[in-house]
């Protein structure tokens, strides 16, 4: 470990309970808003919540969350203080990139991802909660490597034949490394499917979150989106991840 | 008297945090108490505010279990190279948009969000040098001292 950034990373995280990575090997399965709102119900729990947007050259959570990235305001007090977002911390590279394509390569993501653990100062949080891009490439094994102790990885992964080799693929790697694995969220799906592959997989099932097809219309509206069923299925999952069930 | 109130303890307490425990490391490493010298590389791509950070990394040297002679700061140029066409050119932050010089000085990546290659318009371009903060060197002292 030559780079001085890695020792201060765990500081900064030392009053973070746990971390909650959203992971999926696939794109396009819902890990920006399930990320978002695991983070939104958590706080509403009364959880102290972070989120975190890792998809530096595809940030999307603030969509979800309406927040304009050239109104958020960088808060500096021995580093940076993630804002306050509908109750929750929260911080994305937007604060810096705004909305301008980020186009970066494996170096690049590595030192993006150091840089801004190292400055970020969360306090106190029950959850952090991390969304992650698809795939399993530089921001994911940073994350393993480097917050190894307090992560607990949330898969993500619809019903559709594609995804099932995908989950074993992720699932392997996260087994064999001996990270821990909260389990696995089944979305767009009206009846859970994937119970048996969990099962097959020995972690836990935590649900599955229905299809909501008018979903675009509500992305950026918190009111609206509290009104779905998706808000209740996610509810139920954190309770679950939570050990409140 | 040179003096900074905490509130203006900005994002460069971050950086001497990580430097005071990059040498807190290597000594224990070595079995030292002190280092003669330490020379830290300043990319000025993350315009970091060098008497910040100088007072910074005393103040938290004062803390800890270990002394530090000498601290050396050295400029380093930025030179950026275009992956697509070998295009090699330099910036000078200090002449940036005052948000975009903030944005890099916290995410030195977030240059990619603002440059392009002057030539052809890539913005698939390699920092080749002066990206941020870097340590160059360390001697160390005697454990005596």
């Amino acid at each position: 470990m030559s780079d001085p950034r890695l020792l201060v990373i765990p500081k900064r995280l030392a009053g973070v309970k746990k971390i909650y990575p959203i992971m999926s090997s696939k794109g396009g399965v819902g890990k920006t808003i399930i990320s978002t709102l695991l983070a939104l119900t958590s706080s509403s729990l009364g959880c102290k919540t972070g989120l975190l947007d890792l998809d530096f050259t595809n940030p999307s959570t603030h969509i979800v969350l309406g927040v304009n990235p050239w109104e958020q305001e960088i808060i500096e007090e021995k580093g940076i203080i993630p804002q306050l977002v509908h109750g929750i911390k929260y911080l994305s590279i937007t604060i810096f990139t705004r909305e301008n394509p980020t186009p970066m390569r494996g170096e690049a993501v590595v030192n993006a991802f150091r840089e801004l653990l190292a400055i970020t100062q969360w306090g106190e949080l029950d959850s952090l909660f991390i969304d992650t891009p698809p795939g399993i490439s530089d921001e994911h094994l940073e994350l393993l490597t480097y917050l190894g102790d307090k992560l607990e990885v949330v898969i993500v992964a619809t019903p559709s034949p594609l995804a099932i080799k995908s989950v074993e693929r992720l699932a392997e790697i996260l087994l064999e490394g001996n990270y821990k694995i909260a389990g696995l969220v089944e979305n767009m799906s009206d009846k859970p499917k994937l119970q048996k592959l969990a099962e097959n997989l020995r972690i836990d099932y935590l649900g599955n979150i229905p299809y909501v097809k008018d979903i675009d219309e509500k992305i950026g509206n918190i009111e609206l989106l509290r009104k779905t069923p998706i808000w209740e299925k996610v509810l139920e999952i954190v309770n679950r991840l939570l050990g409140n069930k | 008297m040179f003096l900074i109130g905490v509130d203006e303890m900005v994002h460069e307490w971050a950086l001497a945090e990580s430097i005071a425990d990059y040498i807190e490391r290597e000594l224990s490493k070595k079995g030292k108490k002190n280092i003669a010298k330490i020379v830290i590389k300043l990319g000025i791509l993350q315009s970091i505010d060098k008497e910040i950070l100088d007072f910074a990394l005393k103040e938290i040297i004062k803390s800890r279990d270990y002394r530090v002679g000498e601290i050396v700061y050295e400029d380093e140029e930025v030179i950026l190279k275009c992956r697509r066409c070998g295009y090699e050119w330099r910036i000078n932050p200090s002449q940036l948009d005052e948000a975009i010089r903030e944005a890099i000085h916290f995410v030195p990546e977030a240059v990619y969000s603002y440059f392009k290659c002057p030539r052809c318009g890539s913005r698939d371009f390699e920092i080749v040098r002066g990206r941020g903060v870097s340590i160059k060197e360390i001697i160390l002292g005697d454990n005596n001292e």
